[in-house]
């Protein structure tokens, strides 16, 4: 690359890694602190004073996957030595498993919803931003300041009446209805960002292709979602992570069939008490797939829109 | 990928729909493009709440269903009017709301504007940096209720380290004057990346041959900055600023989590009210009330910025 | 070996109700709380599930949001659960609204009688109104606020000494709340084995229900009363009694002079880490927790102690808690829900029941000569048991807790106003909600 007078010295830039490396560092403790957790024993999970240095043990794990009660003599003598690893760390804590828990069910009900709403909203929002950002639309900043509106009323102010009218459309606890759920309440932020996105792209391009003979159609998935992509993967992002950690909604509305993980995470419960370190280990695995989602997706995120270039 | 999918399915797709959808006019197209998200966002978000204002006009209790439901006109609205505790719930919104978009935006505009130093290795500390946000808020509220405990948490041990204070004497929600503060950092700790990640979108929109132009007026860095980067990161930075707005103004889960709105009443937002008044005293009709004023006072609010935001952007 | 047993006969238990398509086989829902004992409950329903050919669904919710969750489901007619074990202040709404099934047919058509049960348990979690005999409820899990205690610090000879010449007595369960509040200063801020420890762990919590748990247990043995006991919702000068006052200033120096820093919100969960985790001497908690102490790896195995709560001026009580299981009137699968409650009031069911850790409220299990020693907490269970009193189970319970929890919490955690402003400010509340309800 050839010497721009805009390039930042090496000392701006090794001042500016310096600044954001330390910020990074601070930012990640508790994150670093919940993960170490689903590694602790749950004694050393509250340990007074904190414990930095522990004995890692995957007795967070195994609880988070099994439901486990205390075991009675007659039911110890019954059940005989424990066969497997997990079992003899279950066994030390004097109970025994009674079955796999249901936090499988609940991850798997988060990766429907979550990726299904994402999905969704994505294909809605681009066409809506594309039409936003290209067409007369009759009172378009009207329509979309009332799309912005819908993200203004708190979830519990519109829980009763969704509540009542997805029992009645028979939508209450089902994947579809959450689906369509948090693909209304985030599309709000998706038309609103992958517009900014799509009027950045010159408009000369399309009109390149319709004089070639493309339709509006073929020039909108030829020409302008390639240019858009990068908008539309960092977008993906915010709506996926939204879905993904909804928390008051997903109480409300979901339950045995279609609950998600964050209102189950919490109600994690171990011999007496909350059991921390499951807690954990349930919000560690939790994390992982926006987390890898991010990372895949994080050219887009981070390149933001470096077409703007061109902007006029 | 995609595009490759999208063509495949635009070949196979009949000549005859083709045709018809070549001969569609663009303002066909546009409503057609438009229509789904509108004809959705009626059915989830506006009816309901049509239902919520009519709610707001009775004296309905979801669970008191053999009692007859009477119109009361707007009894409940003046009763939350003229009700001093919510004008202290507002406060306490307000505290947070304030706080929390300042220090978010002061914090994630620096941070972008030195990730976009591109110095060695800033996309992996970047991404490093998003983690927080991915975090489900009420885990992170249960977290930080732990973190903040002053035997068992890592806070107060971190603070008493740097200051030489004794981890035991202050707590950070157990405080009427430090709980404020506590579900602030919380709140930053989690949402600062979402601000950062938007303000580094503008300055990386930003083309180089507005600054090259500028250094060849011999603009200095300082100048440079007023004159070239902040207007033009602004649009961003705004569009920044009202999302985080309206999130925390309906700002629920993490701080009731973290604080349960005390102590006393000093972290109580409106939003844990008016779950109070929806969920726990079930007072229907009046919690509606409560809602339709917040949402007026959002919707008004957030109009007066929208326009403000789009006069910026057409300078 | 046993877990592959269990999965083994709970498949074929599935596939057996799948192709026997008979009618009779149901799928139950049963919905409670999570915690502890909802474990062991799954673990005692398997025989049910064998006995029946009906299989058992469980839907568990966090205590903070279960009120939030399962009174929107019962209130909006909801079919999830076939069965609740509902918290007690429920049963007024339960009945009234006809959320839950009466169940006095069909207690007399199987020959299950209240008088079987522990009288608190049966006013407490059955009866609605309260005192007569109209059930919408069997006792499932009895449960009371009582206090556990670090023996083996108690029992340190250099302690027992200092604290012999401090206050002029023995260092043990104290007999009275005054003592209770010497022995959580005479611990507060104290050096043991190198890390600071303090007093007592007691409820504060300001969300849901946790300081209205705590205070009461001070409240009632200082003199407060919810209402004139010889005319109903007479509430001026009983619950902003004299007594009531000094009641509630006691729980504030309580608060302030013998808990740890930062003990400003906490509630169960709180309570147990703070006690487990070697914090605090002692701790208030519901009796539900005891189980999972003595089994516990740092104060476990006799190293903890367990009373009920001291006597006050006014004499002795103690909060109940604990629930009833009641069968969900908007069920379609009532039978097989009744069927649930027949086989659960069983006294050998019973007698498991405690053995897997719930507290059996069937006098045939407790009153077992066996009993009291069956378990260290067992005597003081019974004892607890005995001296409960609860908080309004009106319809309007929850109008009545949201500003009690709000006047306490501001008075003991924010200091704001005085112990009488709080209390009267109850008064005018509880009042206010009365007029509402058109009971007053």
């Amino acid at each position: 690359m050839s010497f721009s007078v805009t390039e930042p010295s090496a000392r701006t830039k090794w001042f500016a890694g310096l600044l954001v490396v330390g910020y990074a560092i601070v930012t990640l403790i508790p994150l670093l602190w919940i993960i170490a957790t689903g590694f602790k024993s749950p004694a050393d999970s509250i340990a007074y004073p904190p414990v930095v240095v522990f004995e890692p043990t995957l007795e967070g794990y195994v609880n988070l996957f099994t439901d486990r009660t205390r075991a009675t003599e007659g039911m110890l003598e019954e059940a005989g030595p424990p066969t497997t690893w997990y079992e003899e760390i279950v066994r030390e804590r004097g109970t025994v498993i009674t079955g796999p828990s249901r936090y499988g069910e609940r991850f798997l009900n988060s990766v429907i919803i979550g990726f299904g709403s994402t999905a969704l909203c994505m294909l809605l929002g681009t066409m809506a931003a594309y039409a936003f950002s290209r067409f007369r639309v009759p009172l378009k900043d009207d329509l979309l300041f009332f799309i912005l509106s819908t993200r203004m009323m708190p979830p519990i102010a519109v829980a009763i009446p969704i509540f009542l009218m997805f029992r009645s459309l028979g939508l209450n606890d089902t994947h579809l209805g959450m689906i369509l759920l948090y693909t209304a309440v985030n599309l709000s932020l998706s038309v609103w960002l992958l517009k900014g996105f799509i009027d950045e792209i010159p408009i000369e391009y399309e009109e390149a292709a319709l004089i070639d003979g493309y339709t509006r159609f073929q020039a909108f998935y030829k020409v302008v979602l390639p240019q858009a992509a990068t908008g539309i993967a960092s977008t993906a992002i915010f709506c996926l992570i939204f879905a993904w950690n909804e928390y008051a909604f997903a109480v409300l509305l979901t339950s045995g069939n279609a609950q998600t993980a964050p209102p189950f995470i919490p109600t994690i419960i171990g011999v007496a008490g909350k059991d921390w370190p499951a807690v954990a280990a349930g919000a560690t695995i939790f994390l992982v797939p926006v987390m890898v989602f991010t990372i895949l997706l994080r050219k887009h995120l981070l390149r933001g829109i470096t077409f703007g270039a061109v902007r006029k | 990928m995609t595009n490759h999918a999208i063509e495949s399915a635009a070949k196979q797709t009949p000549d005859g729909l083709a045709r018809r959808i070549r001969g569609l006019s663009d303002r066909a197209i546009a409503w057609i493009f438009v229509a789904p998200t509108i004809i959705l966002l009626l059915a989830v978000n506006i009816f309901p709440l049509i239902w919520t204002i009519r709610l707001s006009f009775t004296n309905f209790r979801v669970n008191r269903p053999n009692k007859d439901v009477e119109w009361v006109g707007l009894r409940n609205y003046e009763r939350i009017l003229s009700d001093s505790d919510i004008w202290n719930t507002m406060q306490a919104t307000a505290h947070f709301l304030i706080w929390t978009i300042v220090l978010q935006v002061l914090i994630g505009f620096t941070l972008a504007y030195l990730i976009n130093k591109k110095f060695k290795g800033n996309d992996l500390w970047t991404t490093i940096i998003v983690f927080p946000m991915m975090l489900s808020p009420a885990v992170v509220g249960n977290f930080w209720t732990f973190l903040y405990q002053p035997q068992i948490g890592l806070f107060n041990y971190a603070i008493a380290f740097f200051t030489g204070a004794d981890p035991a004497s202050f707590s950070m929600i157990g405080d009427v004057h430090l709980a404020p503060w506590a579900i602030v950092i919380a709140d930053t700790w989690m949402w600062t990346p979402f601000v950062m990640l938007i303000c580094l979108a503008g300055l990386r929109s930003i083309p180089d041959s507005i600054y090259e132009a500028a250094e060849c007026d011999r603009a200095s860095k300082w100048r440079q900055f007023w004159t070239i980067t902040i207007p033009m990161a602004l649009p961003f930075l705004m569009l920044a600023v009202l999302f985080r707005g309206i999130e925390n103004f309906k700002m629920f889960d993490l701080v009731v989590q973290l604080t349960g709105g005390g102590p006393g009443n000093t972290t109580t937002l409106t939003s844990i009210d008016l779950k109070r008044e929806a969920f726990e005293r079930w007072r229907t009709g009046y919690s509606s009330a409560y809602a339709v004023i917040l949402f007026v006072t959002v919707f008004g609010l957030a109009s007066i910025y929208v326009k403000a935001l789009n006069k910026v952007k057409e300078r | 070996m046993r877990t592959k047993l269990f999965t083994t006969a709970g498949i074929g238990a599935m596939l057996a109700v799948s192709v026997a398509s008979s009618a009779q086989a149901e799928d139950l829902t049963l919905c409670w709380a999570a915690w502890d004992p909802a474990n062991a409950l799954i673990e005692l329903s398997k025989d049910f599930e064998a006995e029946s050919g009906h299989s058992m669904s469980f839907e568990f919710v966090p205590w903070t949001s279960f009120a939030d969750r399962m009174l929107n489901e019962l209130n909006s007619g909801g079919q999830l659960c076939d069965l609740m074990i509902g918290d007690s202040q429920w049963i007024g709404g339960g009945a009234e609204n006809g959320h839950y099934v009466k169940l006095n047919d069909f207690f007399d058509a199987n020959g299950i009688t209240m008088d079987d049960f522990i009288p608190a348990t049966v006013t407490g979690y059955a009866e609605w109104p309260k005192g007569t005999p109209n059930y919408y409820a069997l006792p499932a899990f009895g449960d009371v606020v009582g206090w556990t205690y670090r023996k083996d610090w108690f029992e340190r000879p250099e302690l027992q000494s200092e604290f012999k010449d401090t206050y002029g007595r023995e260092l043990g369960v104290p007999a009275s709340l005054e003592e209770l509040k010497d022995i959580a200063e005479f611990f507060q801020g104290r050096d043991i084995d190198g890390t600071t420890v303090y007093g007592a762990a007691i409820y504060t919590e300001r969300g849901s229900e946790g300081i209205t748990m705590g205070v009461t247990n001070a409240l009632y043995n200082y003199g407060f009363e919810y209402e004139n006991p010889d005319q109903p919702y007479d509430i001026d000068g009983f619950a902003n009694s004299e007594g009531a006052v000094a009641g509630l200033e006691f729980y504030k120096e309580l608060y302030e002079t013998g808990t740890p820093p930062g003990s400003s919100n906490w509630y169960m969960g709180e309570n147990i880490d703070a006690y487990r985790s070697g914090q605090v001497a002692m701790q208030m908690n519901f009796a539900f927790i005891w189980p999972g102490v003595e089994a516990d790896a740092n104060v476990g195995s006799g190293r903890s102690g367990y009373f009920p709560n001291p006597a006050g001026p006014a004499g002795q009580f103690a909060q109940l808690g604990g629930q009833g299981i009641s069968v969900v009137a908007y069920s379609e699968k009532q039978d097989a829900a009744l069927e649930y409650i027949q086989w659960f009031a069983q006294p050998e069911i019973q007698a498991k029941w405690w053995e897997l850790g719930g507290y059996s409220a069937l006098k045939a299990v407790v009153e077992d000569p066996g009993f009291a020693s069956s378990q260290p907490y067992a005597q003081t269970f019974l004892d607890s048991m005995a001296i409960v009193k609860d908080f309004w189970a009106e319809p309007a319970y929850a109008d009545l807790l949201i500003p009690m929890q709000e006047r306490i919490h501001n008075y003991v955690v924010a200091g704001e106003g005085s112990a009488q402003e709080a209390l009267d400010g109850l008064v005018r509340d509880w009042i206010e909600v009365f007029e509402d309800e058109g009971k007053l």
